[in-house]
């Protein structure tokens, strides 16, 4: 009972990680229908931009309030991250949109693969010891076999994630930027002809993927403690299928997918082997795509003959 | 085409860009995370790589805005080489006897390097690309874990030759029919998935080899691999010193380098056995159908061409090609383990087939030769050691370079280095098709 | 009335019914498809008539209804219920096509179509997508590509006799000279014409074409016509078409079906047609037949 109680924390916690990430591809995906192979080492770029900023405001300006510094830390990854994604765009994706689909993926795949080593080369390819922070627990349960606990750590990560969801699920119904956004995924060119400004809505759309990968990567930073230039693949290919998983497209869809996601890795892990988690995750994919591939809330695409 | 555009302008743009390279060096090229020497993570600052990259940024951005003519959407892509046939059939002269050559102007040992790194590597990513080009530039169908089908023909000659003695002349047959088993009954669920969906499973299905490989000790033997896996012998005689080897058995001297230039060839006579396979077969009904495939699925289907099928023999076909290869790697390599079987492999070959145009066998070879010739050759600069000091390592920036080509390439050229389509039956006169007309398939 | 409409139909719909979630695109819609005859399919736009074009050609599975197609000098109607109650896809000639999935409708049945939006293999050309059209014998001649791996004579044979074949259809189509452009390159009204030379090229009993003359100018039209009505003089092949240009229509249709919101509301030869009072409602889009009658008073 208590084991089952910590996965759910733990796995939760996880999902929602899973679930920021996954929300960047979902609409990078749905608005130019690309899958956004870098996306996953974005959210390591991220990660590592939040851990120096960390240390910057620490050591070198001496900051103490741990709550402060991790405010500063977020903002400071969601903006620096925002503008590489939107660099990266502009330069990669941008000029080849609207042409052969294949080069736009490749192009993806080898941003992925430029990043990734970018921070390998820059950075050094060891692992990066995080400093500890948000230590304290709260004992859920105890009497048991062991204290079940819930961790600053994964309260702060769940709430910061249910927080954002709301901003932007406002965002994407509510806004003229959601209205366009919404508009260019139906139908990219009627939305230009009516005076949308889709390269600039592209834009945002890669801008907040972006900001929600910082998130989750700062959050991430501070969580495993440990962060490393190969970090990318992994979640991001989990985080993809967690998009897949709620359906493309849908933006709660992503994050309900992430925690699915994140809970079934977990428990996985805990009841069976932690050896084939991985395999898990991939396994459902394959799963979803070729029984429901319009996943949980997405739309069935139909054809015309 | 944007023309040139007046000076002030491209200072301008140039100079915004060389701020946005500012802004991106910020933090991350800036402040480096070093171990200090209690183990704490501290910060050094590099602010000059600041400078350095921004400088660099501005300069390549004033240079491309004043004297390339990169369109600002990816225009529809008229040129293109052509290759004659009289090109590729120097080519493959050319091929035949690059190994004597090497010999004669290097030596056996100088030309060891030569032949092995470069020649075999390249020729083994060749067959690789033309593999897969049959399921990605004939068929249309999206495949990113070809890497599994290379890894089951490398792992079956590994376990058939330790476990069971086969020799590799048996093996390798058995690897390509596993191997197209395996193609089979991955493309059977697949079958029914579109464009990037398809791109994605195979994508996870490549993955999921690759970790059982990894976990599945009784069988693969992990991450340790497989190790002492018999060599190439010569139809039978081995490539060794002893009475009934090789070199005695013609009367030469022995030397390593007989292997490898035995090597050499036999991936040359199995990359081209590929290759004519794939010729004919387009110019037969299944290839065909392949390419009606590629152009338009309902079309196919309301003339009675039954799709499924078609599928299959693309998926199964191509991973045949790759299991013959993983076989070779492994009898090349003498051993075996997971981290040869990466997505990044896939990933590469599936650059290769982009970049040489789909469908194109000639583009294809081409653009392996660039590649992984290029890729190899970042190897050979050592001499930046003296520019940049001891401690440099180019192998380090070759994965980035190469990431950073696979970028530039596609933006350069989108639809591959060989745009157009030769068809594979003609009335009166043989005019190749158009990039601009062909499909590029959606799985 | 012809010879040819005395022997039994080619192709019987009863009581076709597609559902796309709640909306009933075709509702229960009967009517006898002519051997030897051309059929018109007509009606307002969104009717429902490329719908029953896609249930009858296999890209659909109707929610209800029976299509049974019968070959020549095939089947009374205890043969169709005996098939029916037994559950199979089709025998000796008979074939319920509802049941049957797309490729093996145009493999086995002999059913072609073309389509609204011209699906030609643009990257391959004019003669390859005549060739590709001839996949079925080819495969069968070359023992399923292996036997052609190796050269096998049979299998030359084979394809010669299917390029003599893809040149009748050139020919006949007046585009010999273009066999070896890309298809994606030839105008507009070449591009249509080459579509149905590649139905052609399956020989067909039943060619099922989606709006022919459309964007084709008169001229065309009346080529159109004639290509059409040399089909079914020479190689005997029914004709069912969905068109919206009324000189094609009334020209060349011995029978003509109309449709409106999935119903169908009248079926006869093209004068019946033309002075139905309901028919002409439902172009107008004037809903009760009174009204539409004092209108037209």
């Amino acid at each position: 009972m208590e084991n089952f109680l910590q996965q759910l924390i733990n796995g939760v916690t996880l999902g929602s990680i899973y679930g920021l990430i996954a929300i960047g591809y979902t609409m990078v995906f749905g608005i130019i229908g690309m899958v956004n192979f870098a996306h996953g080492d974005v959210f390591m770029l991220s990660a590592f931009i939040a851990l120096i900023i960390f240390l910057a405001l620490t050591q070198l300006l001496g900051l103490t309030s741990l709550g402060l510094v991790f405010l500063i830390v977020l903002m400071g990854a969601m903006v620096l991250t925002a503008l590489w994604n939107w660099a990266i765009e502009r330069v990669a994706y941008r000029p080849l949109r609207g042409s052969f689909r294949l080069a736009p993926l490749i192009s993806a795949i080898g941003m992925s693969i430029f990043l990734a080593n970018f921070v390998q080369v820059v950075q050094g390819p060891r692992n990066k010891p995080v400093p500890p922070m948000f230590t304290d627990v709260i004992h859920v349960t105890s009497g048991g076999a062991f204290d079940v606990t819930l961790s600053y750590k994964q309260i702060l990560i769940v709430s910061v994630t249910g927080v954002l969801l709301l901003v932007f699920w406002y965002l994407v119904q509510k806004t003229a930027l959601g209205r366009a956004q919404r508009a260019c995924e139906q139908d990219r060119t009627m939305a230009a002809l009516l005076g949308v400004d889709v390269d600039r809505t592209i834009s945002l759309t890669f801008i907040i993927g972006a900001a929600l990968a910082a998130v989750a990567g700062s959050l991430y930073m501070m969580y495993y403690g440990v962060v490393n230039f190969s970090d990318g693949f992994t979640p991001g290919v989990k985080a993809f299928t967690a998009a897949v998983l709620g359906g493309i497209g849908s933006l709660p869809g992503a994050v309900i997918g992430g925690l699915l996601i994140g809970l079934i890795e977990t428990f996985w892990a805990a009841y069976f082997s932690s050896d084939y988690k991985d395999v898990a995750a991939f396994s459902i994919l394959i799963v979803t795509l070729i029984f429901m591939p319009s996943g949980l809330l997405g739309r069935p695409e139909v054809e015309k003959v | 085409m944007s023309p040139a555009l007046p000076i002030t302008r491209a200072l301008r743009e140039a100079g915004l860009a060389g701020l946005v390279a500012a802004g991106l060096a910020f933090p991350i090229l800036v402040l480096g995370t070093e171990m200090n020497q209690s183990n704490r993570l501290v910060l050094e600052q590099r602010w000059s790589w600041m400078a350095i990259a921004a400088g660099l940024v501005f300069v390549g951005r004033f240079l491309v805005l004043m004297f390339a003519r990169t369109p600002k959407r990816a225009a529809p892509q008229i040129g293109g080489l052509v290759l004659s046939p009289v090109l590729s059939r120097i080519g493959v002269i050319a091929l035949f006897l690059f190994p004597l050559v090497m010999l004669f102007w290097l030596g056996p040992q100088g030309s060891l390097k030569w032949i092995n790194n470069y020649g075999v590597q390249i020729l083994i990513y060749v067959m690789l690309g033309w593999g897969l080009n049959i399921v990605v530039g004939l068929a249309g169908l999206l495949d990113l874990g070809y890497v599994a089908f290379y890894a089951v023909g490398a792992y079956t000659y590994a376990l058939l030759s330790t476990h069971f003695g086969l020799s590799f002349w048996i093996c390798l047959p058995l690897a390509g029919l596993m191997a197209a088993s395996w193609g089979a009954m991955l493309g059977f669920p697949v079958l029914r998935l579109r464009g990037d969906y398809l791109a994605i499973v195979t994508l996870a299905f490549g993955e999921i080899v690759s970790a059982v490989l990894t976990n599945w000790t009784d069988f693969s033997n992990g991450k340790a691999g497989i190790m002492s896996i018999p060599r190439i012998t010569f139809f039978g005689l081995p490539f060794t010193a002893s009475e009934n080897g090789f070199a005695a058995t013609f009367g030469l001297e022995f030397q390593a380098i007989h292997r490898t230039m035995f090597l050499f060839y036999l991936i040359l006579a199995l990359a081209l056995i590929t290759h004519v396979v794939t010729l004919r077969l387009r110019a037969l009904p299944v290839g065909r159908a392949w390419e009606a495939l590629r152009e338009d699925e309902i079309a196919c289907r309301s003339l009675g061409i039954n799709t499924v099928n078609t599928k299959l023999t693309a998926f199964a076909l191509g991973a045949m090609f790759a299991g013959f290869a993983g076989s070779f790697f492994a009898v090349r390599q003498g051993f075996v383990n997971p981290d040869s079987f990466t997505f990044m492999e896939s990933a590469t070959i599936l650059a290769i087939v982009v970049l040489g145009g789909m469908g194109s066998q000639m583009g294809v070879a081409l653009a392996a030769v660039v590649m992984v010739g290029g890729t190899e050759l970042l190897r050979e600069l050592t001499f930046l050691k003296e520019v940049f000091g001891s401690s440099f390592d180019p192998s380090l920036y070759r994965m980035l370079l190469f990431g950073l080509a696979m970028v530039v390439m596609m933006i350069w050229r989108p639809r591959g280095l060989i745009s157009s389509r030769e068809p594979s039956v003609f009335l009166a006169q043989k005019k190749n098709v158009s990039g601009t007309h062909v499909q590029e398939g959606h799985g | 009335m012809t010879a040819r409409a005395l022997s039994a139909p080619l192709l019987s719909i009863e009581h076709l019914t597609m559902r796309f979630g709640g909306l009933t695109a075709v509702n229960d819609v009967s009517f006898n498809v002519g051997r030897g005859d051309i059929t018109a399919l007509i009606g307002p736009n969104g009717a429902g008539k490329t719908t029953l074009f896609n249930c009858i050609t296999g890209f659909y599975k109707p929610a209800q209804g029976r299509l049974a197609l019968a070959r020549e000098g095939v089947a009374h109607a205890q043969d169709v219920e005996a098939l029916t109650r037994s559950g199979r896809r089709h025998s000796d000639g008979l074939y319920l096509l509802e049941r049957m999935p797309d490729f093996e409708i145009a493999r086995d049945a002999h059913v072609a179509r073309t389509f609204q939006n011209i699906r030609l293999f643009s990257g391959m050309t004019v003669l390859e997508n005549l060739i590709v059209a001839q996949h079925n014998n080819l495969m069968r001649a070359s023992g399923l590509s292996l036997l052609g791996l190796i050269g096998w004579p049979r299998f030359r044979d084979a394809e010669n006799a299917a390029i003599e074949k893809a040149c009748f259809w050139l020919d006949k189509i007046g585009i010999t000279n273009r066999a070896d452009d890309p298809a994606g390159a030839l105008p507009y009204g070449a591009q249509r014409r080459l579509e149905i030379a590649r139905a052609m090229c399956t020989d067909p009993v039943l060619l099922c074409l989606d709006e022919p003359a459309a964007g084709l100018n008169p001229r065309e039209s009346a080529e159109l016509n004639d290509l059409l009505l040399s089909i079914r003089t020479e190689q005997g092949t029914s004709i069912l078409l969905i068109e919206h240009d009324m000189s094609v229509v009334m020209k060349i249709s011995d029978h003509v079906v109309v449709l409106d919101y999935g119903k169908l509301i009248a079926d006869g030869t093209p004068e019946e047609i033309r002075n139905d009072p309901r028919v002409i409602a439902a172009y107008l889009g004037v809903e009760d037949t009174e009204e539409a009658a004092q209108v037209l008073a």
